[in-house]
This record gives structure tokens, C-alpha cells and sequence, in this order.
């Protein structure tokens, strides 16, 4: 027993086995959850798993690298269309299909981060728009692989018979996609702890001092943007799943920025923020919708409502919590520290003499 | 002292022109191992630019640059950390969204692996350990070792100067370019400054671009005077403070250096 107890200590005290334990623990969680939960709300459970991979392979590449990209849902849609393309004829199983369009959309990224880590700021915006207006033209273009407007069905997975016969199939699909998002988040995780994560934030604050500490300035950008991509892959092959359906529509300028507003409401830069993010994306919309029907307002005020209360809740989020929701908590949490007297590091050991009258530029 | 050392820097016949401007007009410079070098010169003498093309940042036009016999023009920025140059840039340039620690860590020439640090692996782990061991060791003999977990922008300016020159010791470096390490501290951080690259000295070459000018004569083996791109004088800071041609281009017409021809 005592041995088993230090052996989870020296475990816990480690990188992987402190990011492991936390996973493990939310993955048990959500998995109890959804046995408690009917189909509708593990439907609304797989969403905010798929949003939540797709925003914190973004918040890597735009929060933490500074790459502002417009076009994740391009990527979605690489993602998407690699699963559906891989189940129009074959019968695969789930893991391989994922690993394949993480890999496809993986390598696509690699294209696309070369060109990006050549533009900065307002032209690479342009530019990642442009490939989330261009992107689902191909599909409608090339009709006989894509499946043009109407797009490619996507089979449902089928539970494993283990899991008994009455197993429904929502929440089967849930369980996939939480136990991808946390795969994903546990790996982001221990890079972004690494000296990874240090160089694509050092990059993204001081190219120059970054290329000063020896930091390739280009790699670090191409390599942020392909992680960022396969997690955009993955998000897309679960979306296929998710949807039963992948068509152009789905993958429009609109989910790209949803995107963009979910990593911005969530927190900048951290991948709890990507999880906030996610959960006003699939819960706020829905809300602000159950809102308009409880007014007594004609249809045509009562349909254009909930998008009004959805911007309207937008902008108070970004006035009341600048740095996202994420950012706020943390903030509260180093006020109430710092009140709670845990002086943070820093104290005042060694500060300079600021009356020092010599001091002569 | 018996067999020739290659000089650690060798730059010979610089030319460098943005459009019409002549930025450098064949600066030569050398320096040796374990020698302190102060570059000084009036605004736009040419001292950053001559750093910038050192550190590729600015591709000369003519002329040679060679780092301990070695060819150094058209290497990559990045590539020169790992030949043994660091460099401060004038201001700041610290990593606001890093904390000092991680400013320091993250100018380290050893990096863990990526798939080690994507998986975590122990030996990761291992690497990520003795780093910021490195580090704490770097930021407590600069005296900022309290400071290790802030952020930069919440520290007065003295302690972001001396962050700058922990993160290019992280990099243990051959050769230390410090671009205006001085500017803006105390008097008493001046002093501490001189006395830390006095220390440094016996593990590398130094370049210091200074306008202090006592503090540049004060650390220097020798000095190299810039103007209008071109090297005026070179020499001790003795034979500097002497020189009355100096004075005329550094200095003003009319300056009077009543000590420097007093203890003559």
C-alpha cells in the first residue's frame, strides 16, 4: 500500500504522470456524465469536445505562436473530408480513421504553415480567409469525389458489442470524441510546458530576440501551424461523425470565426480557455435561443432574436472580461493569493536604487 | 602564447549601404579571445548596424567577417547561438508573455526533443529539470534570483537589463555582444555591470556599443571609435582619451579634457 502510495507520488510529481492523472480524472467524469445525460445533451457533449480539440489547436497557433488564422474551418473541412472520402467504401475502424485525417490534415498544414510563416499580422489573416472562402468551393467543384452541395454521408459508428445491445449510440460517439479531445489536450499539454511551448511564445513576443536565442523563427511557425492543423483535422473527422453528413455548407467563414470567438471568450493562449470557449459556442447559442421562444414576440422579431442576444452577450463578455473567461479566473485567483498573503515571487530582495542621482543614460 | 589563436572575431573591410546611405564604410575590427572590446561613436555612427551584420540581420555589401577562423557571413540568425554568439539588442527585447525563468530556459542551446517533450518522456523531464536549475544558478549570481517566477514588464528596469544578460549567459557563449547594456541603469548597477563582464572576460570576448563612455573605458581592453561609418581610432582607452582627433568627432570642437591631458 505505501509502496503503491509513493509509486502515484513520484509518478504525480512528473510532467506526463501530473497532466495523465488530471486527464484521467476529467475523462471519468465526462464518461459518468454522459450515462446520466439522454441523447440530446451527449449530443451537445461530443460538440463541445469537437469545438474544444478544434479551438486549442487554434488558441496554440494564434494565442500562444501570435498567428491569427481566419481558416481553421478550412481545416475542419480537410479533416472532415478525409473521414467521410475513407468511409464511402470501407468499413474502418474509428481510431484508424482519425489518425488518418489528423495525418492528412497534418500534412496539408505543412504547405499552408510554410506560406504563413512568410506573412505577418493583417496579410496572413487575408490570406487563411481566403482559404476558409476558397476551401469548400473545391468540394462543390469536384463533384463526383466531394459529393458537391449535398456532401458525402458519414455511417454512424456502432457501438462495440461488449458495451451490450441497448448501448445508444449518442453517447458512444461522445465517449469517442471525449477520449480524443483528452489524448489531445494531454499532449498539448506537455508541449506547451516544454521548450516548444517556450519558443513558439518567445517567437510570437520578439522574433528578433528569438532568432537571437537560437530559436528558428520559420520552423517554430510552420511547426505551430501544423499541430494547430492536426488538431483541426481530428475536430473535422469527429464533426463528420458527429454531423452524419459533411457538405460544404458546414465548413463556411462562420465556423472559422466562431472559432476565432471562442478562443478569445475563452482566454487567449491557454487551453482551459479552449474548453470555455467551446462550451459558449455549443451552450450559449441554444440558451439565447430558449430565451426568445419565452418572449411572447412575433416569428419574425422571435427568429432574428437569438443571434441579437448572442452578439449582445459577446460584447458585454469581451467589456466585462477582457482576457476571456479564462484569463479573468486567473486573475481572480492571483488577487485572492496575493490577499490570502502568499506573496507572489518577486518580493523585494535586490531592487534597484532608483534614487541613485548618478544614473546618466 | 606560443601558436597564433584565430582571433574569435575578424571582421575586415565592412561595407554596408541602405540604398544611398553608407551605413559602413570598411570597418575593421578584431577581436581576441578573452578581450573586452567597447565600440563607441555619436548617433548613427554605424555601432547597431555593425552588430546587425554580425548577427545576419543586415547583409553587408562587401567585405569579411570571420568568427574563430571560421566564415561567418550568411549564416542564419538562429544559427548563432549554437556557434557560441549571443547578443542583447538595444531596449529590451525580453519575452513579456514569458516568465524571467522561462526568458532565461528558453535561450538554452539544449532543448529537449520534440516527440520526447509531445510524450513527456522522463529524459524531457530530466533536460526541463537541469535547465532550470542552469537558470536559477544564472539569475542568483546576477542577484535577480527572487524575481525567477515574475513576468518582466512587472519588474523595475534594472532587473529586465540584468534578465537580458542572464538569458545570453544561458546561451554560454564565446562571444558576448551587448548592445548598450548600460543605458538607463543607476550608477551602482553601472558599477555591478562593469564588475560582472570584468568576471566574464576569462570565459569569452566581449563587444560592449556603449555611450557611457566612462563605463566604456573603464571595462575595455580596447577601443574602436566609430563615425559616419567608418573606424576613426583604435587603440587602449588610454591612447582613445588621448586621441585629440576623438575628441573632435566624439566629443565637439570646443570639449576641454582637463584630466585626461593632466595625468598624462
Amino acid at each position: 500500500m505505501v509502496a503503491v502510495h509513493s509509486r502515484l507520488d513520484r509518478l504525480a510529481s512528473r510532467t506526463l504522470g501530473g497532466h495523465l492523472l488530471l486527464a484521467l480524472g476529467a475523462a471519468v467524469l465526462l464518461l459518468l456524465l454522459s450515462t446520466q445525460i439522454g441523447a440530446y445533451d451527449n449530443y451537445n457533449l461530443t460538440a463541445v469536445a469537437i469545438f474544444a480539440v478544434a479551438a486549442a489547436g487554434l488558441n496554440l497557433l494564434t494565442g500562444l505562436n501570435g498567428q491569427l488564422s481566419l481558416g481553421h474551418g478550412a481545416l475542419m473541412a480537410i479533416g472532415a473530408y478525409t473521414a467521410s472520402l475513407l468511409l464511402k467504401d470501407h468499413e474502418l475502424p474509428v481510431v484508424l480513421v482519425l489518425l488518418l485525417s489528423v495525418l492528412s490534415t497534418g500534412l496539408i498544414g505543412i504547405v499552408f504553415g510554410y506560406a504563413a510563416a512568410r506573412l505577418r499580422g493583417p496579410y496572413l489573416a487575408g490570406a487563411t480567409l481566403t482559404l476558409a472562402v476558397a476551401l469548400p468551393q473545391v468540394a462543390t467543384r469536384y463533384k463526383s469525389i466531394f459529393g458537391g452541395e449535398s456532401g458525402l454521408t458519414v455511417p454512424p459508428t456502432t457501438p462495440p458489442a461488449w458495451l451490450g445491445p441497448d448501448f445508444p449510440p449518442e453517447r458512444w460517439l461522445a465517449w469517442i470524441a471525449v477520449a480524443a479531445a483528452v489524448v489531445t489536450f494531454v499532449l498539448l499539454a506537455n508541449l506547451l510546458r516544454s521548450s516548444a511551448g517556450r519558443a513558439f511564445r518567445a517567437v510570437r513576443d520578439n522574433e528578433a530576440a528569438a532568432a537571437l536565442a537560437g530559436i528558428d523563427v520559420a520552423r517554430t511557425q510552420v511547426l505551430a501551424f501544423v499541430i494547430s492543423a492536426a488538431c483541426a483535422g481530428l475536430a473535422g473527422a469527429l464533426f463528420a461523425y458527429w454531423s452524419g453528413v459533411t457538405a460544404p455548407a458546414g465548413f463556411g467563414v462562420t465556423l472559422s470565426l466562431q472559432l476565432v470567438t471562442a478562443i478569445v471568450i475563452g482566454g487567449l493562449g491557454s487551453l482551459a480557455g479552449a474548453v470555455w470557449g467551446s462550451l459558449v459556442l455549443v451552450f450559449v447559442p441554444s440558451l439565447t435561443s430558449g430565451m426568445a421562444s419565452t418572449l411572447n414576440v412575433p416569428s419574425a422579431i422571435a427568429n432574428n432574436l437569438p443571434l441579437a442576444i448572442y452578439g449582445g452577450i459577446l460584447v458585454i463578455a469581451m467589456l466585462v472580461a477582457p482576457h476571456g473567461i479564462q484569463g479573468t479566473l486567473t486573475r481572480i485567483l492571483t488577487i485572492g493569493r496575493a490577499r490570502w498573503g502568499h506573496t507572489p515571487a518577486g518580493g523585494q530582495k535586490g531592487v534597484v536604487d532608483w534614487d541613485d542621482p548618478a544614473s546618466d543614460p | 602564447m606560443t601558436e597564433p589563436v584565430a582571433p574569435t572575431l575578424d571582421v575586415d573591410g565592412l561595407v554596408v549601404r541602405f540604398g544611398g546611405v553608407v551605413a559602413l564604410d570598411g570597418v575593421t575590427l578584431r577581436i581576441e579571445p578573452g578581450e573586452v572590446v567597447g565600440i563607441i561613436g555619436p548617433n548613427g555612427a554605424g555601432k547597431t548596424t555593425l552588430f546587425n551584420a554580425i548577427c545576419g540581420f543586415v547583409r553587408p555589401d562587401s567585405g569579411r567577417i570571420n568568427y574563430r577562423g571560421e566564415p561567418l557571413l550568411g549564416t542564419a540568425p538562429h544559427r548563432l547561438a549554437r556557434l557560441g554568439i549571443a547578443r542583447t539588442l538595444q531596449g529590451l527585447g525580453l519575452w513579456p508573455g514569458l516568465t524571467v525563468q522561462e526568458n532565461v530556459v528558453a535561450s538554452s542551446r539544449v532543448r529537449p526533443g520534440l516527440f520526447s517533450s509531445l510524450l513527456a518522456l522522463p529524459s524531457a523531464d530530466r533536460i526541463e529539470a537541469e535547465l532550470a536549475s542552469k537558470a536559477h544558478d544564472i539569475l542568483d549570481r546576477l542577484g535577480i534570483g527572487s524575481y525567477a517566477s515574475a513576468f518582466p514588464a512587472t519588474l523595475p528596469y534594472g532587473v529586465q537589463k540584468r534578465v537580458i544578460i542572464a538569458r545570453a549567459l544561458m546561451a554560454v557563449p564565446s562571444l558576448l555582444l551587448l548592445d548598450e547594456p548600460a543605458s538607463g541603469l543607476s550608477a551602482r548597477d553601472i558599477d555591478e555591470l562593469a564588475e560582472l563582464i570584468k568576471q566574464l572576460r576569462t570565459r569569452m570576448s566581449v563587444a560592449v556599443v556603449e555611450h557611457h563612455l566612462d563605463f566604456v573605458m573603464a571595462i575595455s581592453d580596447r577601443v574602436t571609435v566609430l563615425n559616419l561609418g567608418r573606424v576613426i581610432a583604435s587603440g587602449t582607452p588610454k591612447e582613445i582619451q588621448d586621441n585629440p582627433q576623438v575628441a573632435t568627432a566624439y566629443l565637439g570642437e570646443n570639449v576641454a579634457t582637463p584630466e585626461a591631458s593632466s595625468d598624462a
